[in-house]
């Protein structure tokens, strides 16, 4: 059996958006730029696929700002939402420990720049609380940036809540959702979001086209120069057959958020159940607040580089924070970040799965998982001395 | 394959030869440390100078096992002399190469190798000069002991 269960990491392009990219690539190819008819039917697919995603997330057509990746529309919220702030004398960031490195890096070559961040703690579910944030905003605070929801643990954070204290002591709110958009309801305005970063490709939509949603108003200055498109804030010409198909994927998944939501989290929580089964096996991140579709895991006395080729060689594409996954000698930032030990970090696994996988594939994955853990706890000396005086659970 | 691991890789670390325990071993050695995310545990049965029989148990990467899978079926019926000359880089060309990340792993073999024959000659009383650098007392993390890239 093959099974797909690293949704987190990208996902397969759905058929919608397939055939709206299939339409687009042959017959759209104007430059929204010219003005000819050729030229006009692009600049109005492009117009069309910019009302889809503002109206998805609660935002006016001209907030989108269409980039070429998540990572692309981290990088300029972070670095262009920090100097907007440092015009005002404001030196001051907040964020976690456990954001993308597209956030992390961000952040650290902003310090080198010297500014000052804070992290704040996050837990050993991987959450944020409110008092800590509010502890942490002080009157030099130009931006807060929280990713919506985690890429390796799942856990959701307190976006609508963290929004509004934001702007209760009028900071700017950055919110990283590439794992959130089109699994999770997202309303720019009642969760009270000044800029948000978006990716296709976890959606079903396409590589190489992401966007930023920069509240009006909001004095951003553009990250690419060299022309006038998106309003003059990120020149290069569209790409838009992604464009489109980042659209087509997007109501997609949010027209079927629900029922989505509902089939993923149950088969998300029958893998739970099994794996919790697993003798010294602990889920990571928040037990109830989680997307819908992440199971991640840590299995003590395994590694997990190793576990990963074994699941690959079973047919199950899955993923893992240790450090030989990382090419580091450290596991994970996230898996440290929530107080796991290194011992424990190494041994971890995250599944994530989608609309597309079935309760057939959870039972394979019931299936293979606890053999592959124990075939290599029978082969590590780290099992062996944890079972010197323990009751090991696979002797007969 | 992941990594760009060799199909040698790959068939040591789906089956591995060696793995497991010997209750009455001559020798044993460890190295590495569950920190770093490499431990490799050697057991060694020798009889008249050769190395009868040898197993391993390791926690840690593919290459990790597959180079503790092929570093003992290179040293297993040999005379001890020719095991303390085993290097890790003929692990590695054993191998057919191994990604550069990987390299330490193979040096992890290595030492491993060298720790349980130490522990042989002291458990025999003999005086030896077994090679240990100061980190690998402490838990080596599979450094590099001056080996070039595979």
């Amino acid at each position: 059996m093959f099974v797909y269960a690293d949704n987190a990491a990208t996902t397969a392009l759905s058929e919608t958006a397939l055939a709206a990219m299939t339409a687009a690539l042959r017959d759209t190819y104007g430059n929204p730029s010219s003005l000819h008819r050729k030229g006009q039917e692009a600049s109005d697919a492009l117009r069309h696929a910019r009302e889809t995603m503002a109206h998805y997330l609660g935002a006016q057509p001209s907030e989108i700002y269409f980039t070429g990746c998540g990572t692309e529309a981290d990088n300029w919220a972070i670095r262009y939402g920090a100097k907007a702030g440092a015009a005002k004398g404001k030196r001051h960031l907040i964020s976690t420990p456990i954001e993308h490195h597209a956030v992390l890096h961000t952040l650290q070559a902003l310090e080198k720049e010297g500014f000052e961040v804070t992290y704040l703690p996050v837990y050993d579910n991987g959450v944020v609380r409110l008092e800590d944030l509010e502890k942490a905003i002080r009157p030099d605070t130009a931006l807060v940036t929280v990713m919506y929801a985690n890429n390796e643990i799942g856990s959701i954070q307190p976006i609508p809540e963290i929004g509004a204290l934001c702007h209760e002591k009028g900071v700017l709110f950055h919110t990283d959702a590439v794992q959130a958009a089109g699994h999770l309801p997202i309303d720019v305005q009642a969760q009270h979001i000044d800029m948000l970063s978006l990716s296709g490709h976890k959606f079903h939509g396409p590589k190489g086209v992401g966007l930023l949603y920069c509240r009006k108003g909001i004095p951003i200055k553009p990250f690419i120069e060299g022309g006038a498109q998106e309003r003059g804030k990120r020149a290069g010409t569209e790409a838009l057959p992604s464009i489109i198909g980042m659209a087509a994927a997007f109501r997609e998944s949010c027209e079927h958020m629900e029922e989505n939501r509902r089939k993923v989290s149950a088969l998300r929580d029958k893998l739970i159940a099994g794996l919790s089964r697993i003798p010294y096996s602990r889920l990571t991140g928040d037990p109830v607040n989680r997307l819908p579709g992440m199971v991640s895991f840590c299995f003590e006395g395994i590694e997990g580089e190793s576990l990963l080729l074994r699941l690959d060689m079973a047919g199950i594409c899955a993923s893992s924070g240790s450090a030989c996954t990382s090419g580091s000698l450290d596991p994970s930032h996230v898996l440290l970040a929530i107080g796991l030990p290194h011992e424990i970090a190494h041994g971890s696994l995250r599944l994530s799965l989608c609309e597309y996988n079935t309760e057939e594939q959870v039972d394979y994955i019931l299936e293979q998982v606890p053999q592959v853990v124990r075939t290599l706890r029978e082969m590590s000396p780290v099992w062996a001395h944890m079972m010197e005086n323990r009751e090991n659970p696979y002797k007969d | 394959m992941a990594m760009d691991y060799s199909e040698k890789v790959m068939e040591h670390f789906a089956h591995p030869h060696n793995v497991g325990v010997i209750e009455d071993a001559d020798g044993v050695g460890e190295v590495g440390n569950a920190k770093c995310g490499d431990i490799m545990k050697m057991y060694l049965k020798i009889k008249d100078g050769i190395i009868e029989d040898v197993k391993f148990q390791t926690f840690g990467c593919a290459s990790a096992i597959a180079t503790s899978s092929m570093a003992t079926d290179l040293i297993k019926g040999k005379p001890v002399e020719d095991a303390l000359k085993l290097t890790n880089q003929a692990v590695v060309e054993a191998l057919d190469g191994l990604p550069a990340v990987k390299v330490h792993c193979s040096v992890l073999a290595e030492q491993a190798i060298k720790a349980a024959l130490a522990d042989y000659y002291k458990r025999q009383g003999i005086e030896n000069d077994i090679s240990k650098c100061a980190d690998c007392e402490n838990g080596c993390c599979g450094h590099d002991h001056g080996a070039e890239e595979a």
